[in-house]
């Protein structure tokens, strides 16, 4: 087990350095930060002396080292927009969007584990056709739209919830519902899928000869058979939405990461942008690490 | 005969298929002792199985609907109680084992876990149930128990897992246990100690055993009754020898004069020319020595059968003989040409000349292929006859040879049944008409009656056409009727050779003294007889 992780943190770290370089190099091709950042009418001096405030007056090579070192200390540069630690900046929106994510696939986990379960158990039965009319919704309609008729219907016509922004816990009841239906709908669908498959292995009709209640048959026998598949379109989605829900965040003036980024990139906050894509990144490889390592708890071949 | 313990009375199942309501046995009945085995024989499709499901609530409703009967236990009729009142019986009172052991164990679950499940469903202790499930391992022959219950189902052989399985079974001293082809997937030495582990384990609890099975030697090594089944009804029932001996329905004694290794043993005819001749033929898989060195000539028109168990190498040999796999050492010359290093021009040339069939032809033929383009795919390969109306005779040619009809070429595989799929398959051999024909267990999934009228086809194609065989079985019987000439391996290695009447009456090999005497005669008094004789032995 110590060995599969530590082949995995390699890895991840190799593609990380990857990425960094792609990411320094490509955001050198978008143009002079100098001519981005300063006023149109400024002297070719000020330019100059930006230029070497900044190190872009260096050869790409010295820059990229200076930035790989910089990098080491886990200095991504200031904002510029805010004049901060462009990391600082990151992380504070991180702790909005990191529970928000996590909260949602919580739900969106049990939920689809328990209904898709059911639902594989009583095919056409009442939890098969729930699940099915919720992932139609959920594949079908844009969630811009969802949210914007969620915040008519329940924060202005009802006024249970207030329409936007964060403090108390209600802010984060839309969101989060929000969120959860599109990849509740893609969950559910796949564990049912999988378990159909799953409870007609031999092995169930080993279980149901043996006398074993139907609950322990769904839940402890086929279903971590069947999980396996679920794990990776998991993975997927929670990665989907480690990047920061963009629209959902906008709509409701949620300051998470995906937000952030796209303020900043219409800002050309780049370095803010790095280090948001960076951050991401780690948290989505330290998520791959995660999901291995329950691959291999759930399924003994892949451990011997 | 005792006293019924379960009884099956004029049962009728029904399957609404997407073609219709296909009658999956009709007004069955029959009934099982204490101590008493019974055997329900039967072909694939016969309905053998459908009855045992019922009683264990098996059965998926729908498809299957219960049209009338009743199956009594213990004064109950088990279609009429709750569904609760039915799980609470199984596993407690009647048993149940299967024919794949793997498939049927929980891959992702240790097998004590498993094992101890049995008694906690039913809500004994865990304590009590570890205690007794160490030492169920223990008498079912598993080494070392303690670690046995750690492991999971991968980490254990074939024949281990099918004595978990049993070990399982008898957790709560069930009154009846019904094995579903209990030793079909085992090797015949493996099926011998499994089966007489079961009859054993019979006599020590007296539980009354109900096995289901294909095979007439099973049925006359451990079985007192039979019931016959065919195209789910019962066409005869009674004592095994009475059965045996004096058959009274068509079906029962088509099946006995099917059963293989009675026909007359041929000879080979030694002045035919050389075709195949290897020496110390070597492969290996990373650490595993898979083939240690195999030498062989094969001659026109020659049978040749290699046998042996898994794992033994017999599927490795002929896969290094048609170039799927590349040797590691040693030589093979074809027709005198080295087969081992050959171009990739000269190759093709040989891969039209050697041609295969394997075991389980609804896997080897592409289901969206039908039969004339399955046929005809040779011929585009090797850009033979370009003719198109010259095709259509040769496919409809080849399809009478094979007994099948010319207008089958425009039907799928799927429209089929198992035996006419394998003889597409022979056709399709046939198409290049090749020099040899490997056989990869090419009759081991097929009913026994269809078994024997495929042997008979490959026996006439080979004398008619003069085409060799290289011939991989298990099955002794089918192999004493095919071949002339025997290979027995064992562990990658040739342990003996010769003229098929010198293996069959006079083994030198220990092994292949042990690969004969666990091959079961479908005769009751031979599997009698040789059961006292090693009584006698060990005595």
């Amino acid at each position: 087990m110590t060995k599969l992780i530590g082949q995995r943190a390699i890895a991840s770290l190799l593609s990380l350095f990857g990425l960094m370089v792609l990411v320094f190099f490509l955001s050198r091709l978008t143009g002079d930060p100098a001519v981005l950042f300063l006023p149109i009418d400024a002297t070719e001096q000020m330019k100059e002396e930006f230029r070497a405030l900044h190190g872009l007056d260096l050869p790409i090579i010295e820059q990229f080292w200076r930035y790989l070192l910089d990098l080491l200390q886990l200095d991504f540069g200031d904002s510029l927009r805010k004049a901060r630690p462009a990391l600082e900046v990151v992380l504070e929106a991180y702790a909005w969007t990191l529970p928000l994510a996590l909260i949602t696939m919580a739900i969106v986990v049990v939920a689809a584990i328990v209904l898709g379960s059911l639902a594989a158990f009583k095919v056409g039965g009442f939890f098969d056709r729930l699940v099915s009319i919720v992932s139609l919704v959920g594949a079908s309609a844009p969630d811009f739209w969802i949210a914007i008729v969620a915040i008519v219907v329940f924060s202005i016509g009802l006024g249970w919830v207030p329409t936007s922004g964060v403090g108390t816990p209600l802010h984060w009841v839309l969101p989060i519902a929000v969120l959860f239906i599109r990849p509740f709908g893609l969950v559910v669908q796949v564990v049912r899928g999988s378990m159909l498959g799953a409870l007609s292995a031999p092995y169930v009709k080993t279980a149901r000869a043996k006398g074993v209640k139907n609950l322990p048959l769904i839940f402890v026998h086929t279903l971590r058979n069947g999980m396996l598949p679920v794990i990776t379109v998991i993975g997927d989605q929670a990665a989907a939405m480690l990047n920061g829900a963009v629209i959902v965040e906008t709509i409701f003036g949620f300051p998470g990461v995906g937000k952030l980024m796209i303020d900043s990139i219409l800002q050309r906050d780049f370095n803010v942008v790095l280090a948001a894509i960076m951050v991401t990144a780690l948290a989505i490889f330290l998520m791959n690490i995660l999901i291995d390592i329950a691959y291999s708890l759930l399924d003994p071949r892949i451990r011997h | 005969m005792a006293e019924a313990l379960l009884t099956v009375k004029n049962l009728s199942v029904d399957f609404h298929t997407a073609r219709g309501t296909v009658h999956a046995v009709k007004d069955v009945s029959w009934s099982v002792g204490r101590g008493e085995t019974l055997a329900i024989l039967g072909e694939s499709g016969s309905g053998k199985s459908v009855s045992a499901n019922a009683v264990m609530n098996l059965l998926d409703t729908p498809p299957a609907r219960i049209v009338s009967g009743e199956i009594l236990y213990d004064g109950k009729d088990l279609l009429q109680v709750s569904y609760e009142e039915h799980r609470a019986l199984n596993g407690k009172k009647i048993a149940m084992i299967f024919q794949d052991p793997l498939g049927h164990l929980n891959p992702v679950y240790t097998v004590g876990w498993q094992i101890v499940e049995m008694m906690t469903a039913h809500g004994r202790p865990a304590a009590m149930a570890r205690a007794r499930a160490l030492e169920l391992i223990a008498r079912v022959g598993i080494a070392d128990p303690e670690a046995a219950m750690r492991k999971y189902p991968h980490q254990f052989s074939g024949g281990q897992r099918q004595r978990l399985m049993i070990a399982m079974a008898l957790m709560l001293k069930p009154d009846i246990l019904i094995a579903d082809e209990p030793t079909t997937a085992l090797d015949v030495t493996i099926q011998a100690e499994v089966l007489a582990l079961l009859k054993e384990l019979q006599a020590e609890t007296g539980m009354g055993l109900v096995l289901i099975t294909h095979d007439l030697g099973v049925v006359a090594e451990i079985a007192d009754r039979v019931v016959v089944m065919n195209q789910g009804e019962i066409v005869e029932t009674g004592s095994v020898r009475d059965v045996y001996h004096q058959p009274q329905h068509a079906y029962t004694k088509k099946l006995i004069g099917a059963a293989p290794g009675k026909g007359e043993i041929k000879l080979l005819e030694a002045d035919a020319p050389l075709l195949l001749e290897t020496k110390n033929l070597k492969k290996s898989y990373g650490g595993f020595t898979a083939l240690k060195g195999a030498s062989l000539t094969l001659l026109r028109g020659q049978s040749l059968a290699v046998v042996g168990e898994s794992g033994s190498g017999k599927s490795t040999l002929a896969r290094t003989l048609l170039r799927l796999e590349v040797a590691d050492g040693g030589e093979a010359l074809w027709k005198g040409r080295d087969l081992i290093r050959m171009g990739a021009r000269e190759l093709l040339g040989v891969r039209r000349e050697i041609q295969m069939v394997f075991q389980d032809p609804t896997q080897s033929l592409n289901p969206r292929m039908s039969v004339y383009q399955l046929i005809a795919e040779g011929w585009d390969i090797h850009k033979l006859m370009p003719d198109r109306a010259q095709r259509r005779a040769r496919v409809a040619e080849l399809l009478d040879q094979v007994g099948l009809s010319p207008e089958h070429a425009e039907r799928y595989p799927h429209q089929f049944s198992g035996g006419q799929r394998q003889r597409i398959a022979i056709a399709r051999a046939l198409a290049l008409e090749p020099e040899l024909i490997i056989c990869d267990e090419a009759v081991s999934a097929l009913d026994v009656s269809i078994q024997a009228q495929v042997i008979a086809l490959l026996d006439s194609l080979r004398r008619r056409l003069g085409i060799a065989f290289l011939f991989i079985a298990h099955d002794l019987g089918v192999v004493r009727d095919f071949a002339d000439t025997v290979i027995v391996m064992q562990a990658g290695e040739i342990v003996e050779r010769g003229p098929t009447a010198q293996i069959f009456d006079n083994p030198q090999h220990p092994y292949t003294q042990r690969l004969l005497a666990a091959n079961l005669d479908p005769d009751p008094d031979v599997q009698a007889s040789r059961r006292a004789s090693i009584a006698a032995q060990n005595a």
